[in-house]
């Protein structure tokens, strides 16, 4: 059985403990993660920014990078999501490659999917004695429908308590090349979406998206803020490892 | 003349609503409102996803069949005495009404809220002509004495604040007006109600056409719309082409969805369904009745796989109050009459000038809220991608930006080229990074470190630890069989699944 890991370029570059995180805590169950070496990007910031030829060539090595293995999953809803909503339409007219996606897709998870939904685990037995609060990043939980299973996760870690996030489904507003393009609306974004996080008083801001989380940290550290930002797989695995 | 009718683009728009705080603060107090409204008036109702289905499968029939649906409503409308006119353009609309202004000797107009009329600025030309156009809705009458456009579908003021509100009013009336609702609702409505029984003509928009009874559907909350269709001797209805639906049963899905998703109201205040004008036995009703369907760049978008979906909008603006980046600029820095996610793919698709409209499909982080909010469910954080897509096959985004884009194919379409960027990437932040990240606002940082400070690219990627991670992980023990097990089956699921 091949359980292979999307590292995701963002977690591969910036932020690997995430990607530890999540081989660490699998691990546990005796899922001895597979890590593909020519997998790259998957290909959304040159497809959300209308570069499809770009896209199409990034999808492409995702795709042969994965062909062997029976299941793959990904630190990032957003980057599952560009393959479940978007291959399809990027290899519309090329019916070889859209076959190839349709496998890559059936077979593809974000983290907390794959942990609720495939591995049936709802606690992971971890303690994490803290005062958490949850951003549900957009494409995770609107693309791809994954809304309740951080929740299921969460509730069951012993210790944590879980604050709601005011206006947590409004975007934080990093959007990719749209925080580049338009510094000034993604900055207000960014900048209300820390005041609300400020007012649950939380000790940590958890999610599934590390591209939302890093907008987000970045504009904590701007404010010389500390509240800690974790993924979801990092929180789980402190936890776990706090109890052994 | 506003500073947004004068700046030319939606950067400068931008800039011009976020130093704005009394805009921002009215944007965000109302379309908050709005939302809350919704939420409540959709579980109040329940299966809202079942409903909104509906909706879309209304919409989508009727579009994939608007040549038999509208010739049926034009045929119906006809048999009922209206008289029915195509404009293939804004122009065209325009002559057309100013025709009936001069066969009528009109000199004064009362027009309830439309956004078709926007569209084609029909107020600029009868104003021109020498004819009077008072607007009726009390928002569009607010922003008209304002010289402004509307800056949200349904509530065309609210950029505005009470307080500015009766500042406008109070010049109007010629006295000092308190900031009070019910005042400044009131003195309009006796300044209103002299304008509807003088006018010669009333124009309105159209909510839905039926196609089976040829009725015009009028949906406001005012009654303004009443007078302005039941007073004068002649009665206008501009109306896109779209704005059809086949059957009175249809408009029952309708009249749920569109208050709901717009305001949050269990239905309209009025709704009235006009089928021709005044017959011998009515007791009012105008005496005329003329619909203009307008096109203006809408049959462009029929038989288009990728677009064709935007004229299953019924216009209710649910995605402006869902969308997280109108909620900071508000209407005007989208610079065309359609603002929100609707006005970011409505207005580059109408619009023959590209390439001054193209752009405004960068004005979303494709959060996805708009299609969440859709009571039809247009896609429409997919359409903005295919504007963008379309956009770069013009040649209309910035050299830059392509050679980035280039670069990225580059690397991106083999990992050892991959690998070797990270690595370039980790040598060349020695020159700019702290110990914490990059504060430097240079290149695509310049405007993202005004808000932030970036992060570093780490020590060792997680590729590169990756060999001495797997070494680590293999010597742990772990209970394997019941995870194995658990897989297997998840895989032999997927299995039948493939053969059925």
């Amino acid at each position: 059985m091949r359980v292979s890991l999307f590292i995701t370029c963002l977690c591969d570059a910036i932020y690997p403990q995430v990607g530890e995180a999540m081989a660490r805590l699998l691990n546990r169950y005796g899922i001895r993660l597979d890590f593909p070496e020519s997998q790259t990007c998957c290909g959304q910031p040159p497809f959300n920014t209308g570069y499809w030829d770009a896209a199409k060539e990034s999808a492409k090595t995702m795709i042969r990078a994965f062909a062997e293995s029976d299941f793959v999953i990904a630190p990032s809803g957003s980057c599952v999501g560009m393959i479940h909503h978007h291959y399809p339409t990027l290899f519309k007219d090329d019916p070889e490659w859209l076959k190839k996606a349709r496998h890559l897709i059936e077979k593809t998870y974000e983290f907390s999917q794959f942990l609720v939904h495939v591995l049936d685990i709802q606690d992971v037995g971890a303690t994490f004695p803290h005062k958490v609060t949850y951003h549900p990043s957009c494409h995770g939980s609107r693309l791809l429908g994954v809304k309740e299973e951080p929740y299921t996760l969460l509730s069951h870690v012993r210790g944590c308590e879980l604050i709601p996030l005011p206006f947590a489904e409004d975007c934080c507003g990093f959007g990719g090349t749209f925080s580049v393009k338009l510094p000034d609306v993604s900055g207000a974004m960014v900048c209300e979406k820390v005041r609300h996080i400020t007012e649950t008083k939380a000790e940590v801001l958890v999610g599934l998206d590390m591209a939302c989380l890093m907008n987000i940290a970045c504009r904590l550290q701007h404010e010389g803020k500390t509240i800690r930002v974790m993924h979801l797989a990092e929180l789980l695995y402190e936890g776990v490892k706090q109890n052994a | 003349m506003s500073e947004f009718q004068t700046s030319h683009t939606l950067k400068d728009r931008i800039q011009i609503a976020l130093n704005d705080d009394f805009l921002r603060n009215a944007v965000k107090f109302t379309t908050e409102r709005l939302r809350k409204n919704k939420q409540a008036a959709t579980e109040e109702l329940g299966n809202w996803e079942e409903w909104r289905a509906r909706g879309q499968e209304i919409r989508s029939h009727t579009i994939a069949n608007l040549d038999y649906y509208l010739s049926l409503f034009v045929k119906n409308a006809r048999a009922a005495g209206c008289y029915v006119h195509f404009a293939a353009t804004a122009q065209e609309a325009v002559d057309i009404t100013l025709k009936i202004m001069e066969a009528k000797q009109a000199k004064s107009v009362v027009k309830s809220k439309s956004m078709v009329s926007e569209e084609v600025h029909i107020n600029h030309f009868l104003q021109k002509n020498g004819i009077e156009v008072v607007e009726t809705d009390l928002g569009e009458y607010i922003i008209q004495l304002a010289g402004e456009t509307p800056s949200h579908i349904i509530i065309p003021a609210i950029h505005k604040n009470k307080e500015q509100v009766a500042e406008l009013l109070s010049r109007e009336a010629g006295k000092p007006l308190p900031a009070d609702t019910a005042v400044l609702a009131g003195f309009a409505r006796s300044k209103l109600r002299e304008k509807f029984l003088q006018a010669d003509i009333g124009i309105t928009g159209c909510n839905f056409g039926i196609a089976e009874t040829g009725s015009i559907v009028l949906f406001s909350n005012e009654g303004n719309a009443r007078m302005v269709s039941t007073l004068p001797k002649t009665h206008i209805t501009m109306m896109g082409m779209e704005r059809i639906i086949p059957s009175l049963e249809d408009l029952e899905v309708m009249a749920q969805l569109l208050p709901r998703a717009a305001t949050g109201q269990k239905l309209t205040v009025y709704m009235s369904v006009i089928s021709g004008p005044k017959r011998l036995d009515d007791l009012d009703g105008p005496e005329e009745l003329h619909i203009i369907i307008l096109d203006n760049g809408r049959s462009n978008q029929l038989g288009d796989p990728e677009f064709q979906e935007v004229l299953h909008c019924i216009r209710c603006g649910a995605c402006l109050n869902a969308c997280p980046v109108y909620r900071h600029i508000g209407g005007h820095a989208y610079g065309g009459v359609y603002s929100g996610p609707i006005g970011a793919v409505l207005t580059p698709l109408l619009q023959e000038d590209k390439k001054t409209w193209g752009e405004l499909a960068n004005a979303s982080s494709l959060c996805g809220a708009c299609y969440e909010a859709c009571p039809v469910k247009i896609p429409l954080h997919d359409m903005l991608v295919y504007i963008r897509r379309r956009n770069v096959e013009e040649g209309l985004p910035p050299k830059s930006e392509k050679w980035g884009m280039n670069a990225f194919k580059k690397i991106a379409s083999h990992h050892k080229r991959f690998r070797l960027a990270m690595k370039a990437a980790r040598w060349s932040q020695k020159f700019l990074a702290g110990t914490d990240g990059i504060t430097a606002r240079i290149g695509p940082l310049k405007g993202w470190n005004m808000y932030r400070i970036a992060p570093k690219i780490a020590n060792r990627s997680f590729r590169d630890s990756w060999d001495h991670l797997n070494q680590e992980l293999q010597q742990e023990k772990a209970d394997i069989s019941s995870v194995q097990s658990r897989l297997k089956e998840m895989l032999a699921k997927r299995g039948e699944k493939d053969e059925s």
